[in-house]
């Protein structure tokens, strides 16, 4: 029995597949049914596109496409007629951004500090070396109808998708298909509409790259290596990867960014290479609107809006984030900020953990400031213009397909539903049953044995009706849209007697039977005789919404403006000045247009604001030599040498470890990679002016930097299942700065000589383009760069062998090491570092926490400085970074060092080995306004940063401080109000609760330089032990 | 009256570069009698003397007091210009237990099983290793070692730091049971991106924990049935361990932070009448209510830390212990950031200072209120007579480490000797470069 119901389930599809026009070169199992498919939609609203809506309009369609569309539209006499009357006719949807069709992936854990190393990609074949640039993946080669996937998307009114797989960094070609259950060779629209990218490995199981900097560079060096593969080098044999990647370039470049900064990043990586990405965005764009619009990209928005957090629990809501709920509040507001902002938008089911929330957000989005216009378009043309498709989909006009849905009223309305979807001329109901209202008055007559009895009938909400014979009965009633049941009793009590009726409605003429109390049969019908006209909108005028304001950051203690730079005039501090006027007492410094211009006794301004440091000290801002704030990735640990990343690709403003040691008086960070390798990343230096965004933290004309390591961490000791990235000894760790500087050195070598053969072409003739021969290699370029003198080297180090073999190697490729950080045992070797001209950046008083640090002493700075090296305090760590200035005193009580000295170890030393002592590090005229305004001697462990200056502008300040604690909580306090009252609002009606979430604690990600053991409060998750990194999360 | 208060100096500065630290030597018993003079003395309880004299005689403090009453029977420290404490204690430690925190071989203090009550710290605490001396040169004299892992991961010791075996170290021996309140911190969804290797089990880990708790009040609640009767036919090592608590000749340290967390371990108060401590209290701060109506006192865990939330106030860590202190909990800094870090302990209690305690109050915290909180301020903690004369003296205030260099010290009135492995490998180094 089973077996034939599959079968003839089976067959039943085919036949479903075959009706309409059969494709030409298939066979046909049986008679062939050979069908136009004309149908005429007649007095219908139809709403062509966003700008036009033409009521009473009929809509004919043809063989799966639009033949005509208007008011008095002639119907053809081969037309099937459905009468439209009260519905609207809207182009179909069209979502840009699925995997619709696409099979499952299989998803690969990221980096893992400690893991197993994958330095070669699994991907079996002629494809390129890395795996997660799968440019040869074509979506329309492995797109599978999927009907129930297709029903849950035309249930919402998508008619036509862009799918593709969404895995890797690169990702192959995207494919533009119907949601018609046919034959997938009917539905493509356009098999290769779209290229696709993002900063996110997805299943690659290959180490490199583990960062979002990782990420950035090999995309960028994809694109070079692409463009070099033109040239068919021999040396490269085929690379289908590569080649596929340039035969996509010419299609629309679609990034998934998922992210405000993320935007921004891709954005920039797309203006290097001359592409214009369409962006895919996240929910938080409206943090950011302004860089977001100068990208002047278009966007495909999600509309995944957080769901409300239960806060009824005082406990739990203590760990939310108000950045959390703030982002609750003002998500839906995303649409309308892109439509403010005038950018281009496409809306997307995509990132939604509940597809049927798709209709509910939409009209969110528009409650929260997005127009109906921009929502249709955003739905149907500007997808279809975007892929090239909008002479096949996109409106209802003549020549389209014929995809659009037949709704109860106008699209937006909570309380219109869909009827009917229709995808190349065929229907699919959604909510056909709703097609016919069948509330309304009724003249119901029933027959039996020649005695007919006639009543008005009354169907109302609720499936209650009445039946008024002589007296007014009361009944129920139940519709289907095709099947109908009616009841009513007469009498009370035990002597009730009920009358059930059944039936089947042919639009407004109902027929059935019957029986009565006493089980006499009868027939009945019905007819409508007057629709049920709802009573005037009783509901309440719905209240403009309210919101919170974004602030910069988007965090506790952002600031909704951000603060201005002043002229201010310190009176009466003790000055540290960091030069040969040593310590100051009584001293005036005058800042102006972020400038410090005067110093000295009785100075006065009128225009300045005049701050009493009477007993207080002013110093120059502490610069942090070694820091891993403010970034969204810091090691780039897939290989041994990544001297293309760069930190600066992904600087992350949103770090409130900023303002934190902005309360400690830091004033400049400078942001390096990670110690997961020999050669890591290029640096950032920064200034920590908070609010400000990633470009404009970054500290401007300074001298570029990179990191190296050596020891434990780039040999991998702490790894669980063994090493098996090269090198594993300090000899390798040698042997890899050796290989990478001799291969720099013949890369420059190969470079010089072709441009040296270009110089001497004669007229007439064209000079090869070195980079058409020789491949431009991000990597070794930045390696060039170091032993041009370019760009310099701050090495985390602590053994003394390691320290020394590494200037070896240096001065073998004639540059010297600029900063050895950490340096832990640099007191063993500070002569020879002295010789080599290099300085140090270390630690006050950190050792044994591994191996290599057992011999680490807290006289090392001193000592180094005594033997005549710059000496620096780094801090490596979030939380250590707001004590630098005691973390240098230390060097005080333990070796007697000046307290005069002792500053400069955080303040003016390192500005001399970040080469930017010239602007900032000490109170001097003419430099840089970065200032700190202590309660104490700043050496003491009394003192407290009371203001903070970076640039002239006071960033912190203790007492705006105790403001905006007061301002924080009581923004959470509002929230945490208008949740509970959401939340009592859903259980009014009846809802269940809502779609509420348990809260969520707020984690922030740490990063450190290998592990310290310094322990980072509660709620911080130490990123080395991240087995995921989840692009869009930090 | 020979003049010891140089030798002292040459002990700690002068002889370092003579002596490995294999001949760093524990001092021998106190056999003459010592006075500290022209100090001021920080007596730990709140109260100063300017100029006093404190006297050490056999181990125990003689005499504290105003103005110079050196005596003639023994030598004569002369502090002028100086400070005196009662030495430092470290409330809550793995000293002598880890010493390279990633060498497995170098790590004992985390032992398999979740109820392993019977471990008892004591017996791994290692006298040699390198990371004591550089504790005692900074004023840290008295340490108590827990053992970690599981739920009752053991008993601690409190150790001074100045001994040649753990026998001799053992200064309240395996006076506290430990405890490690399971988690009840809702972690960040789906065990996606927050991995420490293995996966995170199905179901509430927050119902998980519960349940943990709950086995582990069963253990009490069958112990203490256990000891209600005093011949078995099959010891118990795991019950007998325990006795104590309900003698309250031990303390109960419950390490936890969040108030969920010390709510639930009010419970070991009221239903077993245990003396409980609570270790780390980072958010101690939110219940100080609670924490008193039950007795409770607190360890806090570290000082120089993150604040728990991102909204929280930036220096919240920094002013936990002035709101204790004005709550009137008993409470004591701690500083649990690696072992090493360990001699931060005053610093850390100086930068209460600068959040709002004042700086006797702080000293307290890391001196007689430890004591307290241990279970050893009859013994110790402040510098009153009867006690141990566990001092310390500072040329400078020894909350400050820009003037937080550490003269002399003495451990049951013996003088230590303040040589550790970086005193030696600085002048080393300085004989290298011909630098002083």
């Amino acid at each position: 029995m089973r077996k034939i119901k599959f079968f003839s389930a089976a067959a039943l599809a085919m036949l479903m597949a075959l009706v309409g026009r059969a494709q030409t070169t298939f066979q046909v199992n049986g008679v062939a049914d050979q069908r136009d498919g004309v149908y005429a939609f007649i007095n219908a609203t139809v709403v062509k596109d966003a700008q036009t809506t033409i009521p009473n309009a009929t809509l004919v369609i043809k063989d799966g496409k639009i033949v005509a569309v208007g008011a008095g539209v002639a119907v053809p006499k081969d037309a099937v007629i459905v009468d439209c009357k009260d519905k609207f006719i809207y182009p179909s949807f069209i979502d840009i951004y699925t995997d619709y069709g696409m099979p499952a992936i299989q998803r690969a854990a990221g980096f893992n500090f400690f893991g197993p190393t994958q330095l070669n990609s699994n991907q079996k074949g002629a494809f390129g070396w890395n795996q997660a640039i799968r440019s040869d993946v074509d979506a329309s080669k492995i797109f599978v109808v999927d009907d129930s996937k297709a029903k849950s998307l035309r249930d919402l009114g998508f008619g036509t998708v862009l799918s593709h797989q969404k895995d890797g960094i690169a990702r192959g070609t995207g494919v533009v298909a119907t949601l018609a259950n046919k034959k997938e060779n009917m539905v493509i629209v356009k098999d290769k509409a779209s290229s696709h990218y993002s900063l996110n490995k997805g299943s690659s199981s290959q180490s490199y790259p583990s960062s979002m900097m990782g990420s950035i560079s090999l995309l960028r060096q994809s694109y070079i290596d692409a463009a070099w593969y033109k040239n068919n080098p021999s040396s490269e044999g085929v690379n289908l990867t590569m080649k596929a990647w340039n035969e996509q370039q010419n299609l629309p470049q679609i990034f998934e960014a998922n992210d405000k900064w993320n935007d921004l990043r891709a954005d920039r990586i797309g203006d290097e290479f001359g592409v214009q990405y369409i962006i895919k965005a996240g929910t938080n764009e409206y943090q950011r609107i302004s860089e977001v619009a100068a990208t002047k990209a278009s966007y495909i928005l999600p509309l995944n809006f957080p769901a409300p957090m239960d806060v009824d629990d005082p406990q739990e809501v203590r760990f939310v984030g108000l950045d959390d709920l703030k982002h609750w509040e003002l998500a839906p507001t995303n649409p309308a900020a892109f439509e403010k902002a005038g950018l281009n938008f496409c809306l997307t089911t995509s990132d939604l953990a509940n597809l049927g929330d798709f209709g509910a957000n939409l009209r969110k989005a528009i409650e929260y400031g997005l127009s109906e216009t921009k929502a249709m378009e955003a739905l149907t043309k500007n997808p279809a213009t975007i892929l090239g498709v909008y002479d096949k989909v996109g409106s209802l006009d003549a020549g389209k397909l014929a995809n659009f849905i037949i709704t109860s009223g106008s699209i937006f309305s909570e309380k219109t539903v869909i009827l009917q979807n229709w995808v190349q001329g065929e229907k699919y109901g959604v909510k056909e049953e709703a097609w016919y209202d069948a509330k309304g008055t009724y003249k119901l007559t029933t027959r039996a044995a020649g005695a007919s009895k006639s009543y008005s009938m009354e169907l109302k909400d609720g499936g209650t009706a009445s039946f008024i014979e002589k007296d007014t009965l009361n009944g129920k009633y139940s519709f289907d849209g095709k099947q109908v049941k009616l009841s009513f009793t007469e009498g009370r009590g035990p002597n009730a007697k009920e009358t059930t009726l059944s039936g089947v409605s042919n639009g407004n003429e109902w027929n059935g039977t019957g029986r009565d109390a006493s089980g006499v049969n009868f027939t009945w019908t019905a007819s409508m005789e007057k629709p049920f006209v709802a009573k005037a909108d009783s509901a309440r005028p719905k209240q403009p919404v309210q919101v919170g304001k974004v602030t910069y950051p988007f965090l506790a203690f952002g600031n909704e403006e951000l603060p201005k730079q002043e002229t201010v005039l310190f009176k009466n501090a003790t000055v540290w000045t960091n030069e040969k006027e040593g310590v100051l007492k009584e001293t005036d410094v005058l800042v102006k247009n972020g400038k410090i211009v005067q110093i000295g006794k009785n100075l006065s301004d009128p225009t300045a604001k005049v701050i009493d440091a009477t007993g207080k000290h002013l110093t120059a801002g502490v610069i942090d030599e070694h820091s891993h704030i403010a970034a969204a990735s810091i090691n780039e640990g897939g290989q041994s040498v990544t001297s293309e990343v760069r930190i600066g690709d992904n600087i992350a403003p949103d770090d409130i470890n900023i303002y934190r040691q902005l309360s400690g008086g830091v004033t400049t960070s400078h942001i390096l990679h990670g110690s997961a390798n020999t050669i890591g990343g290029q640096t950032q230096l920064i200034k920590l002016r908070w609010g400000a965004n990633d470009e404009e933290l970054k500290f401007k004309g300074a001298d570029p930097f990179i990191k190296f390591a050596l020891g434990e961490n780039v040999k991998r000791s702490s790894a669980t299942q063994g090493n098996t990235r090269f090198p594993d000894t300090r000899m390798g760790v040698e042997e890899v700065l050796a290989d990478a500087f001799q291969r720099a050195t013949d890369y420059q070598n190969a470079l010089k000589k072709l441009a040296d053969e270009a110089s001497k072409v004669k007229k007439g003739q064209t000079a090869v383009s070195p980079y058409s021969v020789v491949r431009r290699d991000l990597e070794l370029e930045a390696l060039v760069e170091i032993m041009n003198k370019k760009r310099f080297i701050t090495c985390h180090s602590y053994v003394q062998s390691e320290i020394t073999a590494m200037m070896r190697v240096a001065e073998r490729f004639g540059f010297r090491v600029n900063t050895f950080t950490h340096i832990l045992e640099g007191y063993k070797v500070a002569d020879k570092m002295k010789e080599h001209g290099v300085a140090a950046s270390t630690f006050s008083d950190w050792w044994a926490y591994k191996m290599e640090v057992q011999d680490a002493i807290p006289a090392n700075a001193t000592i180094m400085q005594k033997v005549g090296l710059v000496v620096a305090i780094n801090s490596d760590d979030a939380e250590m970074a707001r004590r630098l200035n005691q973390e240098s005193a230390k060097s005080i009580k333990y070796a007697g060092m000046s307290e005069e000295d002792a500053l400069k170890m955080c303040t003016l030393n390192p500005a001399k080995m970040l080469h930017i002592d010239d602007k900032v590090g000490s109170v001097k005229v003419g430099k840089d306004a970065d200032l700190v305004l202590w309660s104490d001697n700043p050496l003491s462990i009394y003192a407290k940063a009371l203001k903070t200056m970076v640039d002239g502008i006071i960033y912190f300040d203790r007492d705006k401080d105790a403001e905006m604690r007061k301002a924080v909580a009581a923004e959470k306090a509002r929230l945490i109000q208008k949740l509970q009252a959401a939340k009592r609002g859903a259980g009014a009606n009846g809802g269940g609760g809502g779609n509420f979430q348990r809260p969520r604690p707020r984690y922030e990600v740490m990063f450190v330089c290998g592990d310290h053991y310094h322990k980072h409060g509660l709620l911080t998750i130490d990123s080395d032990n991240l087995e995921v990194l989840e692009n869009s999360q930090y | 009256m020979k003049r010891l208060f140089l030798q002292l100096v040459m002990i700690g500065f002068l002889v370092v570069s003579a002596k490995a630290q294999e001949t760093v030597y524990p001092a021998p018993a106190q056999k003459e009698t010592v006075y500290i003079v022209n100090a001021t003395i920080h007596v730990g309880n709140g109260q100063v003397i300017e100029n006093g004299t404190v006297k050490i005689s056999n181990g125990k403090i003689a005499a504290v007091g105003a103005g110079n009453n050196a005596g003639s029977d023994g030598k004569v420290v002369d502090a002028k210009g100086q400070h005196v404490y009662p030495g430092l204690i470290l409330p809550s430690s793995q000293l002598g237990l880890v010493e390279v925190p990633p060498v497995r071989a170098t790590v004992d203090s985390r032992e398999l099983g979740d109820i392993n009550p019977s471990i008892r710290s004591i017996v791994a605490y290692n006298t040699d290793s390198k990371v004591i001396n550089t504790l005692k040169s900074n004023g840290i004299l008295l340490a108590n070692v827990y053992p970690d892992g599981g739920i009752i991961p053991g008993s601690s010791t409190v150790v001074q730091l100045d001994a040649w075996n753990w026998e001799d170290a053992a200064y309240a021996m395996d006076n506290g049971i430990h405890y490690n309140m399971p988690s009840l911190l809702t972690r960040r969804g789906g065990g996606r991106g927050f991995g420490f290797g293995a996966a995170q089990p199905a179901g509430d880990p927050i119902k998980r924990a519960l349940d943990d708790i709950e086995e582990s009040k069963v253990f009490f609640r069958e112990a203490k049935a256990y000891a209600a009767e005093a011949t078995h036919a099959a010891t118990n090592l795991k019950f007998e361990a325990v006795k104590g608590l309900f003698t309250k000749k031990q303390k109960l340290y419950i390490h936890c932070n969040i108030v969920k967390e010390i709510l639930v371990a009010v419970d070991f108060v009221k239903e077993f009448g245990f003396d409980v401590v609570i270790v780390g209290g980072s958010d101690s701060w939110l219940v100080t209510d609670v924490l008193k109506q039950y007795n409770i006192s607190v360890i806090l865990g570290q000082m120089h830390d993150l604040p728990n939330m991102v909204d929280d106030d930036i220096d919240q860590p920094f002013k936990t212990p002035s709101l204790l202190q004005k709550a009137g909990v008993l409470y004591a800094i701690g500083d649990e950031d690696g072992n090493t870090r360990s001699r931060n302990l005053a610093f850390n209690a100086g930068t209460a200072v600068a959040y709002g305690l004042t700086k006797e109050e702080a000293l307290t915290a890391i001196t007689l209120n430890a004591a307290k909180i241990l279970g050893i301020a009859d013994k110790t903690g402040s510098i009153e007579v009867g006690k141990d004369a566990n001092i310390v003296i500072s040329v400078g205030d020894i909350l400050d480490m820009k003037s937080s260099v550490i003269t002399a010290a003495f451990i049951q009135g013996r003088a230590v000797d303040l040589t550790d492995k970086h005193k030696q490998l600085k002048a080393r180094y300085e004989h290298k470069y011909g630098i002083n």
